[in-house]
Order: C-alpha cells, then sequence, then structure tokens
C-alpha cells in the first residue's frame, strides 16, 4: 500500500476523436482512505491546446506542474510561439528522465492537437519520461484498470466533439465509482480546432 | 499525529485552532505552547510534526514573509504565502534531511477580504479547503465539520464549530492535549480567541 504512486489516489483520461481531443481526471486529494480535498484537479493546461494530465503523489503532481508551466513560459519568451503538443511531449520526457535515478511521482498524460494540421495527439508516459504514443486513448492513476476497462468498450473512431464528452466522461465516471481512491468530481476538456470546452462533472460524492 | 491542527473559513474570517500540549514521549513539557506563528498582517500559520523541525520551519518562513512585506511594502497574499511555503517544503522533502512538519495556513485577502485555508502536509501536498484538520483530529472532526459546516457562517457559528471538535475530541483522543488555543483571521487583524477548555465531557 505504501506505493508513492498511490497514497493520495487519482485518476486521468485522454481520448482521440474526430478533429479533437478530450483529457479529463477526477478531483480527489486523499491520504490513503481519507479524503483531504474534493477540489484538487489534475489537468492543466500550457498555451491554446496543449494539456497535461499528472496522476500520483499529489506533491509531485503540484512540483511537476509548477515546473513545466516555467519550462513552457520559458519556451515562449525564446521561441515567440506557443508550444506544440509533439515538442511538448519530448519536454515533458527528457525533463522526467533527466531524474531517472530519483523520480517524481507521476504518471504525466499529454492531449493536443498539433497548431499546423490541426491533428488530434495524446500520449502517457511512465514516471522516467518513456513515453507511449497511442492512436486511441491513454489512461493514469488509480482507476487504470477500470479505465482500460471502460476505455475499451466505449471508445470507437471517429467521434464527433459531443460524443467524444459523452464517451469519455462516462468512462471516467464509472471508472473512478469502482476505485475508493478516486472520484469526488471531474473536469473534462475537450480541444477543437479553435475552441475549447471545459466542463466540471459532479459526479458521486461518496 | 496526537497534536491537534484546525481550521475553519466562514464568511468573513479563518478560524485556526491548535492544540495547547508540548508533548515529548508520554511526558507532556507544557501545557500553553501556541502552534501558531504569524507571518503577516492576515496570515496566519499552525504547524504540527517533529520536535526541533515545526518552530525552526515556521520561523523560517515568518522571517521570510516579514522581510518580503518590509522590501515592498506590500503583504503576500495568503494564497501566494501557501505557494512560497510549498516550494519550500517541497525542496527540503527531496533534501538530505527533509523538515516533517504539517502546516495549516490561514488568511483574509488584503483587498478582496476573502477567507482562505491551505492544507499541507509534510510531503509538500497543497490543497485549498473550506475546513481542515492534522494528526488524528482528522478522524474526529472532518466527519463533524463535513455535516456541520456552511461556507457563508459567522464567525459566531464557526466558534460553536470549533467548540463541537473539541468536544468530540475530548470525548474520543484517549491523551490529553490540554485545549485549544484559537485565533481568528478577519480583515482587521489577528486576534485571539477566548475559548472554554475546562469544559468536562462525559464519555459515552
Amino acid at each position: 500500500m505504501p506505493s508513492p504512486f498511490s497514497i493520495n489516489g487519482g485518476a486521468c483520461v485522454a481520448m482521440v476523436g474526430k478533429d479533437c481531443v478530450a483529457i479529463a481526471c477526477d478531483l480527489r486529494l486523499g491520504l490513503q482512505a481519507l479524503t483531504v480535498s474534493n477540489n484538487f484537479p489534475k489537468v492543466f493546461q500550457y498555451g491554446d491546446n496543449v494539456f497535461l494530465g499528472l496522476t500520483g503523489l499529489a506533491t509531485d503532481v503540484s512540483t511537476v506542474s509548477d515546473l513545466f508551466r516555467y519550462k513552457v513560459n520559458m519556451y515562449r519568451l525564446r521561441e515567440e510561439r506557443h508550444i506544440a503538443p509533439r515538442t511538448f511531449a519530448n519536454l515533458v520526457s527528457s525533463s522526467l528522465y533527466e531524474r531517472r535515478f530519483g523520480p517524481y511521482f507521476v504518471s504525466p498524460v499529454v492531449a493536443g492537437l498539433d497548431p499546423k494540421t490541426g491533428a488530434p495527439f495524446i500520449c502517457g508516459f511512465d514516471s522516467i519520461g518513456c513515453i507511449d504514443f497511442a492512436q486511441d486513448f491513454i489512461v493514469s492513476g488509480t482507476a487504470t484498470d477500470q479505465l482500460f476497462g471502460m476505455c475499451e468498450s466505449l471508445w470507437e473512431p471517429g467521434l464527433g466533439p459531443d460524443e467524444l464528452f459523452e464517451t469519455i466522461s462516462q468512462a471516467l465516471l464509472n471508472a473512478v465509482d469502482r476505485d475508493a481512491l478516486s472520484g469526488w468530481g471531474a473536469h473534462v476538456y475537450i480541444i477543437e480546432k479553435d475552441k475549447v470546452t471545459k466542463r466540471l462533472l459532479k459526479g458521486r460524492q461518496d | 499525529m496526537p497534536e491537534v491542527l484546525l481550521g475553519i473559513t466562514g464568511k468573513d474570517f479563518t478560524l485556526i485552532a491548535a492544540s495547547k500540549a508540548a508533548m515529548r514521549g508520554a511526558t507532556i513539557l507544557k501545557a500553553a505552547d501556541d502552534k501558531t506563528r504569524q507571518l503577516n498582517k492576515h496570515t496566519l500559520m499552525a504547524f504540527s510534526g517533529e520536535a526541533g523541525d515545526t518552530v525552526q520551519f515556521a520561523e523560517y518562513i515568518q522571517a521570510n514573509a516579514q522581510l518580503y512585506s518590509m522590501r515592498n511594502e506590500t503583504d503576500l497574499s495568503p494564497s501566494a504565502l501557501a505557494h512560497f511555503v510549498r516550494g519550500e517544503l517541497a525542496s527540503s522533502l527531496r533534501s538530505r534531511k527533509p523538515y516533517n512538519v504539517n502546516l495549516l495556513l490561514g488568511g483574509v485577502d488584503p483587498i478582496t477580504h476573502q477567507p482562505s485555508l491551505y492544507w499541507l502536509d509534510y510531503l509538500a501536498s497543497l490543497a485549498p479547503v473550506p475546513y481542515a484538520a492534522h494528526g488524528y483530529a482528522q478522524y474526529y472532526c472532518l466527519s463533524l465539520l463535513d455535516k456541520h459546516h456552511q461556507p457563508d457562517i459567522t464567525l459566531e457559528r464557526g466558534m460553536e464549530l470549533l467548540t463541537l471538535c473539541a468536544d468530540e475530541l475530548k470525548r474520543r483522543l484517549p491523551i490529553d492535549f490540554k485545549g485549544l488555543i484559537v485565533k481568528a483571521v478577519t480583515k482587521d487583524g489577528i486576534k485571539e480567541m477566548p475559548f472554554d477548555n475546562d469544559k468536562v465531557v462525559k464519555g459515552t
């Protein structure tokens, strides 16, 4: 039980749709079985359409999200443009591998649209930066097993933004209801070419 | 862990309560210990954890907060301070000898007068919360506050909730924590609140 990845709990999922992507997370922060807060979002925005989901040890979720805010701001000042999702994914990977022998205990997920082509992009990482490129969906957190099951059965190729929202929301909500360490509400982002929609789901409060 | 830290926010205040017992093993060394430090005019921090670390870390933060206020002739907001404290605790976490300190940071925004409360543990997990506790007090008080707390409560009601929590702790905690020191943060600053610690609570 005392694995740093499952002390605080939490879940995150990203999905590809037709000319859109979605990323969602739960809101719980706990200490083992005790829930401390139900307002701890795990998805962060870096630029117009680059999103990072972070599950794992809460302190590292904060540390790593702050670190990338700094790195992405520096990138934008140097390059005078926003960072692209694929570039950001490589930045995440190399930054995590820098801590190869004393890692941040997080499982990141990146989602976004390519600024030039508008092509959907999602990928996941392990805690030392090995990238998992996926064409369908990426899951992370204490509810990974449940999320894999939900995504495998609900996801299909070519979903539009509204269908994608329904799919990712049902996948997350039903997965976290079968995990004691995640839940307590959710944030869902639907990312389209020039529109980002953020929705707050209440979810089961028990 | 047997040290009690409680925090409650309301309409225009943040209440922080801390147990008065300074313990060392099974011995109570002092029965009127103050486990809080004032960071600036409207931010207060309560701390518990390993003996030497707590006061050392709290006073380091206090000194830095005061230095900032003197240099810039403005106080940091409670949110800014909470993130500063988290940064210091997080860098300490991956050092040779990390600080073993749990914190509650309560305040009222100097401009908007919005009350706020931040929960921080020794791993530097930071969460903004409407009410919070640390140590064993979490298991007894959070459920009580879940039921009775509303975001728009008055200071008087806040004190009633603290009494409710204190009664429950007296009833169920096997050790004597020597009562609570209660401080209220409002837009007018920080003041210690009178609190009846002599009330006897019978067991069930």
